[in-house]
């Protein structure tokens, strides 16, 4: 009898070692991506969060002193003469048209992008995936490259208006570079298959007999697209809005090569107060709030849709 | 109609004949010439259905029935309007309905994949028809727990469709087709996808569903069986071209076809010659060597005199050898079922008929394979069929 339970007692402590070790080799070959997300993600966004509560070096770079002013920057702005705050819109003023050119771009890729992956979805698969592969071509090229590309194209002796002006429809070039048109256009032009892919993903599998229902029980085209095909293709185009929306309000490149200084965006006064401005802190709390409003807008946009659509299905 | 059939329950004789004649004036689908071609002036052109006509009456539960590829989906898709008629017209109780999309048309569709909504409810899917007609939100609800109580489904109103069984799918297939009360009601082959009890189960509910409503049916199927048990009538197709149109029982007892009679059920078919007709029956000389009274087709000014007639096999039955008129044959096979046999009897010139026979109750077996026995039918057993 004792023996037996000696040896039961042997076999369940054999068997947690054996797990234990198992959990070991689980952990170190977890390790290497761990440390990667620690150097990549945490360690920078800890030295931005530091830099943020600092005060700005002379000559770029930071001073070692404990400072809010980096935030109150934001809002107010400093008496040159005696140093008294009064309110500013200034940097307000570059919040709200780098969210409104991100919406404008999100809302014009929908409009592309929808119908664009519909059109995809209707093809016999083999095409499918040729299609699929065209989208991603513009990848192939470099974001600057492609984006100068633009700028030729919108330029005053760019593409566009020497053709206008050739069929003779405007005699003088409409100015189309440097406005925020030619910003939300680049944005479009840039983020376009990240709003494709999963709106396509989500019609890949939609039922077409499904249109033929609709239609049999009154509903016009119209209504079918509103009722019946938006619905199901909704999870995908909330995954693309999110995936558009969100590097378009970062954007850099496209407002400094197709904006000018009329159309800056947050991306580009963050650069500039790492940059010429020399002001390290404030670049930081820029940054940190820009993260901010992204996590605020998505955790608001989860709460509001719950778990019926959003993130857990694109 | 009202009166026809108040005055019907005083005296039924004569005025079951009123309510048809009746029933006849109001066609609820009237096709004409009707042709489809699908890939027309292409190379693979091909024709689904050629110079169809076709008249449905109201409040009638009526059958295309025919092999897969016949025309009968393709026909169900003109009258509900995903099709055009590459020629001809269909009329829905006397309107034109050329050229008039399907969300303009009265009619709605019971499809054979039932295409519910998944992203809607069950009442949702069945509200979608009324929204679409604007009925107003009381009639809305009111029309929906109507018609969830019709097709028994008032407990899964809140289900996601996906939640659902394949036969309760079904169920909410036809209640969102019923909800609009449209004039006509569509079913393409519906039952195909449920398991045998399912399928018997609902087509007593829809035999059921459609004497409550009223609302004629238009049901598709390829299932003979499933035809015979529950049509007022059927049109029998095949390569686009309608063979033959009837009652059950007349398409049962009387097919006029060849294909319409190999098609539906056992048939024995012999060969024979005509020797004399009048209006409604000929006198045919069988190859295996009797004389026999058969009816005629519809059609039959352009009989060959070498004709096929078609016998039931439950239509004959087996007697003592060397009676007189009767054919005479070997028994060559026999299958014993419990309630009766297939008897297999062959004749001298080699022909070969299959014969149900009812078991007889003194519990003795009657017949051996190689007795010589004779065949006995009664009066109006044989058909002459056209190819």
């Amino acid at each position: 009898m004792t023996d037996l339970t000696v040896n039961n007692q042997t076999l369940s402590s054999s068997v947690q070692t054996q797990e234990q070790r198992q959990q070991k080799v689980r952990r170190l070959l977890l390790a290497p991506s761990l440390i990667t997300i620690l150097i990549i993600g945490v360690l920078p966004l800890s030295v931005v969060l530091v830099y943020s509560f600092l005060e700005p070096g002379a000559f770029g770079g930071v001073k070692w002193n404990f400072s809010t002013n980096a935030y109150v920057q934001l809002f107010f702005e400093a008496d040159i003469f005696d140093g008294s705050l009064s309110f500013t819109t200034a940097y307000l003023e570059i919040f709200w048209r780098s969210i409104s050119l991100a919406v404008m771009a999100t809302l014009g890729c929908v409009l592309v992008g929808f119908p664009t992956a519909y059109f995809i979805a209707t093809q016999p698969p083999e095409r499918r995936n040729i299609f699929l592969f065209l989208i991603t071509i513009p990848f192939w090229t470099n974001l600057l490259i492609r984006t100068y590309a633009m700028l030729l194209i919108l330029r005053d002796e760019g593409v566009i208006n020497i053709g206008l002006q050739n069929i003779g429809i405007i005699d003088q070039a409409i100015p189309l570079l440097y406005t925020e048109f030619a910003v939300s256009l680049g944005l479009i032009y840039s983020f376009l298959p990240f709003m494709v892919l999963p709106i396509y993903s989500s019609m890949e599998k939609f039922d077409f007999r499904l249109l033929e229902a609709g239609f049999d029980l009154y509903a016009n085209r119209l209504k079918v697209l509103w009722r019946i095909i938006i619905p199901i293709a909704k999870p995908g185009i909330a995954a693309g809005c999110i995936l558009v929306f969100i590097p378009s309000l970062g954007a850099y490149i496209t407002p400094e090569v197709l904006g000018g200084g009329k159309s800056m965006m947050i991306g580009n006064l963050i650069y500039s107060q790492f940059g010429a401005a020399r002001n390290w802190p404030f670049g930081a709390a820029i940054a940190l709030i820009l993260m901010a409003v992204v996590l605020i807008s998505l955790m608001v946009y989860m709460r509001r849709t719950g778990d019926k659509g959003g993130l857990s299905h694109g | 109609m009202e009166q026809a059939i108040k005055i019907d329950t005083d005296n039924q004789q004569e005025n079951s004949a009123a309510i048809k004649i009746e029933k006849k004036i109001t066609a609820a689908i009237d096709i004409k010439n009707t042709t489809k071609v699908y890939g027309e002036n292409t190379a693979s052109a091909m024709v689904a259905l050629d110079e169809v006509s076709l008249t449905i009456n109201d409040n009638e539960f009526f059958t295309l029935l025919g092999p897969s590829g016949c025309g009968k989906t393709t026909l169900l898709r003109l009258i509900a309007g995903f099709e055009q008629p590459t020629k001809g017209e269909i009329m829905l109780f006397g309107s034109h309905l050329e050229g008039l999309p399907p969300h303009k048309r009265s009619v709605n569709t019971v499809f054979q994949q039932y295409s519910l909504f998944p992203h809607m409810t069950v009442a949702q899917n069945i509200a979608f028809g009324l929204e679409m007609l604007g009925k107003s939100k009381g009639e809305v609800n009111r029309s929906v727990s109507e018609v969830l109580a019709l097709v028994q489904m008032e407990h899964l109103a809140q289900r996601k469709t996906d939640q659902l069984s394949g036969g309760q799918q079904q169920r909410v297939a036809l209640a969102r087709a019923l909800a609009p009360h449209p004039k006509v009601l569509l079913l393409d082959e519906p039952l195909s996808a449920l398991d045998f009890k399912l399928r018997k189960e609902m087509q007593i509910e829809l035999k059921r569903l459609q004497n409550e409503t009223g609302i004629t049916f238009i049901f598709v199927t390829h299932d003979q069986e499933e035809a015979l048990t529950m049509s007022d009538r059927i049109a029998v197709l095949q390569d686009g071209h309608i063979m033959q149109v009837g009652t059950p029982h007349e398409i049962y007892n009387h097919p006029t076809r060849r294909f319409v009679a190999d098609f539906i059920g056992d048939i024995n078919i012999l060969e024979g010659e005509l020797i004399d007709k009048d209006k409604t029956h000929g006198k045919v000389k069988l190859a295996c060597g009797i004389e026999v009274e058969a009816s005629l087709p519809a059609q039959s000014e352009n009989l060959n005199k070498k004709v096929s007639v078609a016998v039931r096999p439950e239509q004959l039955s087996i007697g003592q050898v060397n009676e007189a008129g009767h054919l005479t044959g070997v028994i060559s096979n026999l299958i014993y079922f419990g309630s009766g046999s297939h008897i297999d009897v062959t004749f001298d010139n080699g022909e070969r008929v299959t014969v149900r026979q009812q078991s007889n109750n003194n519990g003795k077996q009657d017949f051996l394979i190689n007795d010589a026995v004779s065949i006995c039918f009664s009066a109006d057993s044989f058909q002459i069929l056209t190819d």
